[in-house]
């Protein structure tokens, strides 16, 4: 999918402290319409926290973030109307424990969006359908695999019809086995042209399906740049030393 | 009338006797401590989940106010708490007959009980329902009414079970007061005709056979409510 040169996010020197710890030291970056993004790096490099800033599930102590033309940073703008364009996929998925797998995809749709039953129920059937779930739909979270679960909260994001998802981990809480199913529903919605952003440990899906990677450490972006570029012929030192601890425990960069 | 006719069938001592002729009036002391629970309990349930939300969702303010009215509910006896709002109240030319008293008095109690299950049962939510709610662009108090609370109280239902069953039992105080419940009834019939052990007798009983029905009750509401993984932890 081409990658427009209308800008979707836009982060301008993002800071944020936990105590003393400085997690986030002034980070900046764009994404364009269609663009996948891929943030790598080591555990606690602070890209989970980067990741809850863009919607302010966490509050970033400085720096600016633009969703479009709107300042999501601006303190009179009403956060619930950005999240509701801007989707996220938790690491442990957090589907709502008491709803079926429709029910939480349809809550959204009701009581944000406040759309209709009948309209709310059919959109949340076509999502679910999209993932490949709607034969689960009256399924509870605890019956359904850890794959499919992630499934479902892809889906539920996927029905507020935002103009960005954000992935955080999406597949490390999950067995070998059940990745595969979730990053096709990914890379599928990539190739779609949804903008989105990718934390993750998953190198071969950052190498095939994404336009640009982030290399992150220790709250700074060290690297950034084509796919080809981070993993094939990386600029920095320290870059390719991550690499090389990642593929020597996989074999090759390609996960 | 026909109960009394059935009543003269019977040995003229006899414990069913007994049981037969003061039999309306307990009924009617059993109806009277029936609606004195599910005022109580109802009040106690509504004050308890706001207390609840109040400790763990609150401000500085809406915390400590919450947490105080718990501390001072359990620290002291209920007999001192009606007492206030029975013989207390009228000083400030607040009047109130002895069951609504004793209403008020029990359910104000039970809120401060209710208020620590409930606040048990949303702590043991996990925090990412909340940040799953609000990530789809639900308010604060969205999230707490679609995901919160459905959650809490169906985990509640368990411990609840017990505090129910309490306040049944506890309700049998308010005949201090003078409420016309199932211990005051009791209390009157054996203060006529000395007969105190079978009264008593009778009068334990009937706690017994409501206690037992609340309890399948609940087990029955448990069950119905019951979903996948969403076991009490």
């Amino acid at each position: 999918m081409a990658v427009s040169s209308k800008i979707i996010v836009r982060v301008e020197d993002l800071h944020k402290r936990y105590g003393s710890e400085e997690i986030l030291k002034g980070v900046s970056f764009t994404v364009r319409q269609g663009e996948a993004l891929a943030i790598i790096g080591p555990s606690g490099t602070g890209k989970s926290t980067l990741l809850r800033c863009i919607n302010r599930l966490t509050e970033p102590d400085r720096g600016r973030i633009w969703l479009e033309e709107t300042e999501i940073t601006s303190p009179h703008t009403d956060i619930n109307k950005i999240r509701q364009q801007i989707g996220f996929v938790f690491q442990d998925f957090n589907l709502f424990a008491h709803l079926t797998a429709l029910d939480n995809v349809r809550l959204g749709l009701l009581k944000v969006k406040k759309l209709p039953k009948k309209e709310a129920t059919e959109r949340a059937m076509h999502e679910l359908a999209r993932v490949g779930l709607a034969e689960h739909a009256q399924k509870y979270p605890a019956q359904l695999s850890g794959g499919q679960q992630q499934r479902v909260s892809i889906a539920r994001a996927l029905a507020m019809d935002p103009k960005l998802m954000l992935f955080d981990e999406p597949t490390s809480a999950l067995d070998p086995e059940l990745i595969g199913e979730v990053l096709q529903v990914m890379q599928k919605l990539a190739e779609e042209g949804m903008t989105m952003i990718v934390v993750t440990h998953e190198m071969g899906f950052a190498r095939s399906v994404c336009d640009q990677v982030i290399f992150m450490e220790k709250g700074v972006i060290v690297e950034q740049g084509p796919p080809e570029q981070i993993f094939t012929n990386p600029q920095q030192p320290r870059t390719r030393q991550f690499l090389g601890k990642i593929s020597e425990l996989y074999g090759g960069a390609g996960r | 009338m026909k109960w009394e006719q059935l009543c003269q069938g019977l040995a003229e001592e006899g414990f069913l006797r007994l049981a037969c002729d003061i039999a309306p009036r307990l009924i009617q002391g059993t109806a009277t401590t029936f609606q004195l629970t599910m005022l109580a309990i109802g009040l106690g349930l509504a004050g308890g989940i706001l207390l609840a939300l109040g400790r763990v969702y609150g401000n500085k303010l809406i915390y400590w106010v919450s947490t105080a009215y718990v501390q001072f509910v359990r620290g002291t006896p209920v007999l001192v708490q009606l007492f206030l709002i029975y013989y207390g109240l009228p000083t400030f030319e607040i009047r109130l007959d002895s069951l609504t008293a004793a209403i008020i008095g029990l359910g104000l109690n039970s809120a401060a009980y209710q208020a620590e299950y409930f606040r048990g049962a949303i702590q043991s939510i996990s925090r990412g329902q909340m940040l799953a709610a609000r990530a789809i662009g639900m308010t604060n108090l969205q999230a707490i009414r679609y995901v919160i609370l459905p959650q809490a109280l169906r985990i509640v239902i368990p411990p609840w079970s017990n505090e129910l069953i309490y306040t049944l039992k506890y309700s049998s105080v308010a005949f201090i007061i003078g409420a016309p419940e199932l211990m005051a009834t009791g209390q009157i019939i054996a203060s006529r005709n000395f007969r105190y052990f079978e009264v008593f007798l009778i009068v334990a009983f009937i706690y017994l056979v409501c206690v037992l029905i609340i309890s399948k009750l609940l087990d029955i509401a448990e069950q119905k409510l019951k979903i996948p993984g969403l076991e009490m932890r």
